[in-house]
């Protein structure tokens, strides 16, 4: 478990996911992808993922917990589900708002 | 977070996607990439990077590099006198400027915008992300005085694209034409929000309504930002060349950076109709836009009997969702709906911080944007001028946009401005500066007086009158008052 506040970036174990933090509450946190934790650095080689995979992470969605206690920016997707404290994220759904600029 | 991510997620996502286009230069987002890497090695010890010289593909690239590198971007306003450019560069100094032709000044090392594309290695280091690091320093346009230098820090631009856009949310098929310049908010904005949209940027370095026309349909532009003098010069070209405004790929067309006049919006939604319009308001210290009126919001508007719904086109619209607005008076207590005072916004984008005179917000975060103005009880926002625009006679505030309003009604009267004006026994008068429509035969000034005086009242009837050819705008449109002031008063 690592301390992770706005800004931090997490690299998935078992795949290309990479995350940023956009806001956490000051618990800690166990965030997961592809069943292992998340690091702060990028590993040199991928482990094997564990349970089951899920849809993935897509690049550019931010991920939320179900309160919106928290919430992540998926800078790379890749096939991981994220979770926090075992439980997966789910998509923000943003209001669509027009272009302007 | 840095805004470095932005180009990164997109070089990531879709490399061989079409990024910028400016004349012949054509870059996909991987190209960008490849040259923020080169710029970037390049600027190993630099503390600024500036930038003086039109838009083209340079200015993201300068902007992304100085990113990458943790360093302030400041974009200069290439069109102002020389002596004006020599006194910002000293404040700027040492920096690495990106320029053609810029006067000589101590600390300031020179390369060309072509000189940013020449090859070289590539830095591989990582975006620096501390906390509260400056992004982009951005002289304010100083229409009230000496320009400032506004600062706006990586997590307020990050607030504000994150807040607005949906990563890749642009189909490969759209573009935006950017016609504003690069040393302005909206040019700033213009790069991020299309990069993290993934929307193609056809840069159009000096707006003449002929080549934003041709160019929009040389390369079937489906989006555009325009400056409202830059809508009217278009509809008022392509009438006067007795052409349509046919612009079949057109999807939208956003506006803000002044007062848009309502004739000009209701000829353009005639003109136009299948084309979505949206009113953007927004000040530099607020890191772009902090209120929109929608495309259904401008419909509605134009379409309805209620009065009250049919003003809604002469309003910015209402809060985006991460930003608050409120109205306070005199005393700094909140305004109710429909009376007015001054705006003050709240938001993550907000930055209202300059160079020398520190933070503007209070202690609970609240900027003062020294904009006038009131919420209606729906929420829409409507502007009233610049609080250091008012005029006070005897006491009682005046806002020159209330007398605007009332003559620009008057047939023979094309343009006009209202500013105060000396006055023996009040302290502060009405002046108005007019621009009739036929300068041969300007109305009757007693008209004037008398059309002020029936449709408002005595108070704001104008003490002095004069009559011009036109107006001095600046080149986003922004009228300069302070220029009509001293006309007065000489």
């Amino acid at each position: 478990m690592v301390q992770i506040k706005a800004g931090t970036k997490l690299f998935s174990a078992v795949c290309d996911t990479q995350i940023m933090v956009l806001r956490v509450p000051a618990d800690d946190l166990d965030v997961t992808c592809g069943g292992l934790p998340m690091q702060t650095e990028e590993a040199a080689e991928k482990s094997s993922m564990l349970g089951d995979a899920g849809e993935g992470s897509l690049v550019g969605k931010r991920y939320v917990d179900e309160a919106e206690t928290m919430e992540f920016l998926c800078t790379r997707g890749g096939e991981g589900n994220i979770s926090v404290n075992g439980v997966a994220l789910e998509i923000k759904q943003a209001k669509r708002l027009p272009s302007s600029d | 977070m840095n805004i470095h991510l932005i180009l990164q997620m997109a070089a990531d996502s879709m490399p061989d996607r079409e990024a910028v286009i400016c004349g012949s230069q054509r870059l996909t987002y991987q190209d960008l990439s490849d040259a923020v890497n080169s710029l970037a090695d390049k600027l190993e010890g630099t503390k600024k990077l500036a930038y003086l010289a039109e838009t083209g593909t340079a200015a993201p690239v300068a902007m992304f590099a100085a990113a990458l590198r943790g360093i302030p971007y400041v974009p200069i306003n290439y069109r102002l006198a020389e002596d004006q450019i020599t006194s910002l560069l000293k404040r700027v100094s040492p920096a690495l400027l990106i320029s053609d032709d810029a006067p000589e000044v101590e600390g300031i090392t020179k390369i060309s915008p072509v000189q940013v594309f020449s090859p070289g290695k590539s830095w591989d280091g990582f975006a620096p992300d501390e906390e509260g690091n400056i992004a982009i320093e951005l002289f304010t346009s100083g229409t009230t005085g000496d320009p400032k230098s506004a600062i706006l820090r990586h997590d307020n631009l990050m607030a504000y694209i994150l807040g607005t856009i949906e990563f890749m949310s642009a189909k490969e098929s759209q573009s935006t034409l950017v016609s504003v310049p690069p040393y302005h908010i909206a040019g700033i904005s213009a790069i991020l929000s299309s990069v993290y949209a993934g929307r193609r940027m056809v840069q159009l370095p000096n707006f003449s309504p002929e080549a934003w026309l041709k160019l929009a349909k040389q390369e079937n532009v489906s989006q555009a930002f325009l400056v409202p003098t830059m809508l009217q010069r278009i509809i008022e070209f392509t009438a006067s060349n007795n052409e349509t405004l046919d612009l079949p790929a057109m999807q939208a067309i956003a506006y803000g950076g002044g007062k848009m006049p309502h004739s000009v919006i209701e000829q353009a939604m005639t003109l136009m109709p299948h084309v979505n319009f949206t009113n953007a308001y927004g000040l530099t210290e607020t890191s772009s836009t902090i209120c929109l009126l929608d495309p259904d919001d401008h419909r509605d508007a134009f379409q309805s009997e209620d009065p009250a719904v049919r003003a809604r086109l002469s309003s910015v619209g209402r809060p985006l969702p991460a930003v608050e607005v409120e109205i306070r008076d005199d005393d700094n207590a909140p305004c109710g709906a429909g009376d007015a005072g001054y705006v003050f916004v709240r938001g993550e984008q907000v930055s209202g911080e300059y160079h020398g005179s520190g933070s503007l917000l209070d202690e609970n975060g609240w900027f003062p944007t020294r904009d006038r103005g009131y919420l209606d009880d729906a929420g829409y926002l409507f502007l009233d001028g610049r609080a250091d625009d008012v005029i006070v006679r005897g006491g009682e505030n005046i806002s020159p946009g209330e007398i605007e309003d009332v003559l620009i009604e008057m047939s023979d009267i094309k343009d006009v401005a209202a500013v105060a004006v000396a006055d023996d026994e009040w302290g502060e008068a009405v002046g108005v500066v007019i621009v009739p429509a036929d300068m041969t035969t300007p109305p009757e000034i007693e008209a004037i007086k008398s059309h002020v005086k029936n449709q408002l009242r005595s108070s704001r009837v104008p003490t002095k009158v004069k009559f011009m050819e036109e107006l001095p705008y600046n080149e986003t449109g922004k009228l300069l008052r302070r220029v009509l002031r001293d006309v007065f008063s000489t």
